[in-house]
């Protein structure tokens, strides 16, 4: 590996201002052939800006400094010309189109045709060479909508190939990726790697960089900080990743916290939930689960498990049909049917895809703050305008959202600040149990510290929070009390003290025994 | 919608201070350039009128026609903002509104109730169409394109089953409601009316009144407001429009028209409404993100349920002055009404993709369509043109904002 010694891409001096700030300062970037380069950095610190300017998305013209791929200078002004050259990129957001087939998708915009018209027989038989090489068992036929997203994600790495791909670069590839599909991509950039590709991979994952990185670039407030040698005479830590990142020792990723529990708040017995569509399916099958007063419990779980289904199922049934079983407050049954009456009785529920279910990224940060629970400004149904300002900058400052006021649209917010919004909308509802899904998905270490931090907190107010993670250690950190499900149903629970990240990984991978319904 | 350009802070840089002033005055107008760039456009386009047809643009009796005939736009536009910002269309109101206007004639002519009458249950009949086409959108979810194309058709088709022909007669206090002006009870300052400049001056002291209340709040609370020269500039603007409007509807002939205050007052309790009041707030959450509003506990089919009730209620209430209007029930009434009101709010600024979009927004937009129609007209323009410019203005406000916004990002 990388016997020619001189760097495949050098990006030097690379500066990128927006109106007002400047998001990239004189960045320098040297990824050797054949390598896989990881990029570091929290969000925002400018990974994704970097890796536009070098794709053409920021033409040349709009940024200082040089490229230099393969020892020429290069002057990409779009996406087509970096392509045209070898080098493509991967977005964390999927550009597939669901309704094409695989090989459609392969093909766009690059389409296997002669005067216009399609060659099918060429079209299907190159995919599926494609398909081969990336390990993908499907035919090319199938449609997009019809593959999960980790296959998904083999579909867009062949589309690359596809193009002759020199240098693939990918923006987060796994951050949705479950375990194994992670795996599998993480071998496939290693395979490329032997066939002498280049990578650069973005990432979160600090243990996937250790795994897999050659060299790694750590990025910070827009500025290259250092670049690590994964295989020099000293070993990598994942702690040594983030010191670069955050400039500072995180000594502790979670925050240590002494929880003070008290009554039973919320408590579930034989709860069954059947698909919404499909009715035959049980997707959570006879769980019983409780949460006290100050505890942090949290529900392990692969994809799949049923996890967020059950959550969402007792959040006044925002899934699932055929709901059975018996839901208790503080020892009483209730039954909540909608999700107005589930925030009514105090549950509030932050889900795992912010953007998609949980804010409206084109409102304001205090209109997204008051949304769950107007009624708490309102009297006779009108707003109190100026109450909404006071409170939800007070929930700004509690939360330590970043930005200038509360006026600020969350769609320009970083991912960790529009997370805050997200708990800060929830506080507001004043609720008792909290059910917060993926609290941390796609949000940098320094503000998941943070985060943990606030959930602390609240656990400490006496609310009874509710965790679902798929990062273990983050389970193992911050709980109290683990609950692992498997195929629908609660495999087993573990205090803090006793669980590990093999014992619960134990429970999550349980097969359905025997007697089921 | 503010544009803030809050890019994300680079995190070793300690919070910038809290300016109290909200920004410099130049960074406050490029937020707002949507807003006052419809506002500048409505104003370049009277100039240039008051230039090609000899100040006849701006005589006082144009202005308080061009409120009279455009007071259906204005009406139906309030409510075509609701239904586009919450993600839907209404391509029914053309014909709810001929049909309605036919059973208001109707109730007058052959059932021979007395007017007021005849308006409350043709308002209440409006309603009940925005229930039909509400429980298919919101209930069984159909999309509101299907619905209200289908409305289209049905109420056109009813309209002209309740009127075979066209029913005229109608009682004077009926017709005065469109063509009528408030009475010159408090009698003439030299040749202005009384009535209209009390009217001008109690709007503008009111609304002063209540920017400096709201501002001075914010104030005392510290927290953000917009600079002081664009709070005064805005407040110099408000009173040389109201102004100048009082001035010219006070020297016109009638002087105030009826429907400018029914037409002010929609304004005021809409404007509150998608302001200040849950409702409003939800129609406004489900536009933007409608999962996400589902999942804050928004009755979602009851929110567009009420939606489309209250653009049947103001259907009704354009059925009654169209009908007034023209003096008559006309069964070909209201035709191409649902394209202008949907021009105008979208030459407003209402959003394409629902979640944004103001009711003062649509009214400008229904003001520029009117200037357009009205001037064009003086000048003698073939209506033909006058279709081809309207059109390209409809495509070029909203092209304006799609660049505008692009930019912005």
């Amino acid at each position: 590996m990388a016997n020619d010694t001189t760097p495949i891409l050098e990006m030097r001096g690379i500066t990128k201002t927006f109106p007002g700030v400047k998001a990239l300062s004189d960045v320098t970037l040297s990824v050797s052939r054949g390598e896989v380069h990881a990029i570091c950095g929290e969000n925002g610190a400018g990974k994704s800006t970097l890796m536009k300017v070098l794709s053409g998305v920021y033409g040349h013209g709009t940024y200082e400094g040089d490229i230099v791929f393969e020892g020429e200078t290069c002057r990409f002004r779009t996406v087509r010309d970096s392509e045209e050259r070898g080098i493509v990129i991967i977005h964390q957001e999927l550009a597939l189109s669901p309704y094409l087939s695989i090989a459609e998708n392969i093909f766009l915009g690059n389409e296997r045709a002669r005067g216009g018209v399609i060659n099918w027989a060429q079209t299907n038989k190159q995919a599926a060479d494609l398909l081969a090489r990336v390990g993908l068992s499907e035919s090319p036929d199938t449609k997009i909508e019809d593959i999960g997203v980790g296959k998904q994600q083999l579909v867009e790495i062949a589309k690359a190939l596809s193009k002759k791909v020199k240098l693939l670069i990918l923006d987060e590839p796994t951050a949705a990726l479950n375990d194994e599909d992670s795996a599998h991509l993480l071998d496939l950039i290693r395979h490329l790697k032997g066939q002498g590709i280049t990578s650069i991979i973005i990432s979160h994952k600090l243990n996937e960089i250790a795994a897999i990185a050659d060299s790694t670039t750590i990025i910070r407030d827009g500025h290259s900080i250092e670049t690590l040698d994964m295989h020099g005479a000293e070993p990598v830590t994942e702690d040594r990743i983030i010191r670069g990142m955050v400039g500072r020792d995180l000594e502790n990723r979670f925050p240590s916290h002494e929880p003070t529990i008290g009554d039973e708040v919320l408590r579930i017995a034989n709860w069954t939930v059947h698909h919404p569509t499909d009715h035959s399916r049980v997707v959570v099958d006879r769980a019983d689960l409780d949460v006290r007063a100050g505890e942090i419990v949290g529900i392990a779980g692969l994809m799949g498990a049923g996890r967020t289904e059950l959550a969402m199922s007792i959040f006044g049934r925002s899934y699932g049909s055929g709901i059975s079983g018996q839901l208790f407050l503080h020892g009483k049954p209730v039954t909540l049917k909608t999700v107005d009456a589930a925030i009514e009785h105090g549950i509030a529920y932050a889900t795992e895809d912010r953007k998609h279910y949980g804010l409206n990224l084109i409102e304001d940060i205090k209109r997204n703050t008051s949304a769950a629970k107007l009624k708490r400004i309102t009297k006779g149904g009108v707003v109190d305008a100026a109450r909404e300002v006071i409170m939800a900058e007070q929930y700004r400052k509690d939360m330590k959202t970043k930005a200038n006021s509360v006026d600020v649209v969350v769609g320009k917010l970083s991912g960790g600040n529009q997370q805050k919004v997200v708990l800060a909308k929830w506080l507001f509802a004043e609720p008792e149990v909290l059910i917060l899904d993926e609290p941390t998905r796609g949000i940098d270490v320094g503000a998941k510290y943070e985060i943990y931090e606030i959930i602390n907190k609240l656990a400490d107010a006496g609310k009874a929070v509710i965790v679902i993670s798929s990062e273990l250690p983050e389970l193992l950190g911050i709980c109290d009390r683990i609950y692992a499900m498997s195929q629908g149903r609660i495999t087993g629970q573990l205090p803090r003290a006793e669980a590990s990240q093999e014992s619960l990984m134990r429970y999550m991978t349980m097969e359905k025994s025997g007697a089921t319904r | 919608m503010s544009a803030t350009t809050t890019l994300e802070q680079p995190k070793a840089q300690p919070e910038p201070p809290r300016k109290n002033d909200g920004g410099s005055l130049k960074a406050y107008l490029g937020q707002n350039i949507q807003q006052y760039g419809m506002i500048a456009a409505l104003l370049v386009i009277i100039a240039i009128f008051q230039v090609t047809t000899d100040g006849l643009m701006l005589n006082p009796d144009n202005i308080a026609a061009l409120i009279q005939q455009n007071a259906y736009v204005f009406i139906l536009a309030i409510g075509m903002v609701m239904v586009i910002v919450a993600g839907h269309i209404d391509l029914s109101v053309g014909s709810v509104v001929a049909f309605v206007g036919g059973i208001c004639a109707i109730l007058m002519t052959d059932f021979e109730l007395s007017w007021p009458v005849a308006v409350a249950i043709s308002i209440a009949i409006g309603g009940l169409v925005g229930c039909w086409q509400g429980f298919w959108v919101a209930y069984v979810g159909i999309p509101a394109f299907i619905v209200t194309l289908g409305g289209m058709l049905l109420f056109r088709g009813l309209a002209i089953v309740v009127l075979d022909q066209t029913v005229a007669g109608l009682p004077d206090g009926f017709k005065k409601i469109s063509n009528g002006s408030l009475s010159p009870v408090a009698g003439y300052l030299g040749n202005l009316d009384g009535i209209t400049v009390f009217i001008g001056v109690f709007a503008f002291v009111g609304l002063a009144v209540a920017q400096v209340r709201a501002r001075r709040e914010l104030n005392k609370l510290e927290l953000h407001t917009e600079p002081f020269a664009a709070f005064v500039g805005k407040l110099v603007l408000a009173a040389l429009a109201i102004g100048a409007l009082t001035y010219l509807l006070a020297s016109s002939a009638g002087g105030t028209p009826i429907v400018l205050i029914i037409v002010g007052v929609l304004v005021l309790i809409y404007t509150f409404l998608m302001n200040n009041t849950i409702f409003g707030r939800h129609i406004y959450a489900m536009g933007g993100n409608l999962p996400a509003a589902m999942l804050s506990g928004v009755k979602t089919k009851r929110v567009n349920f009420l939606i489309f009730v209250n653009m049947g209620l103001l259907a009704g209430v354009a059925a009654v002055i169209t009908t007034s209007r023209a003096g008559a029930g006309i069964a070909a009434a209201g035709t191409n009404y649902e394209l202008d009101a949907i021009a105008a709010a979208f030459i407003g600024g209402t959003s394409v993709n629902g979640g944004i979009g103001k009711i003062t927004g649509a009214i400008i937009g229904a003001l520029i369509m009117g200037v357009l129609n009205m001037g064009l007209s003086i000048m003698g323009t073939d209506p033909a043109y006058q279709q081809v410019i309207k059109g390209l203005v409809l495509i070029a406000a909203v092209a304006l904002d799609i660049l505008n916004k692009r930019r912005g990002k």
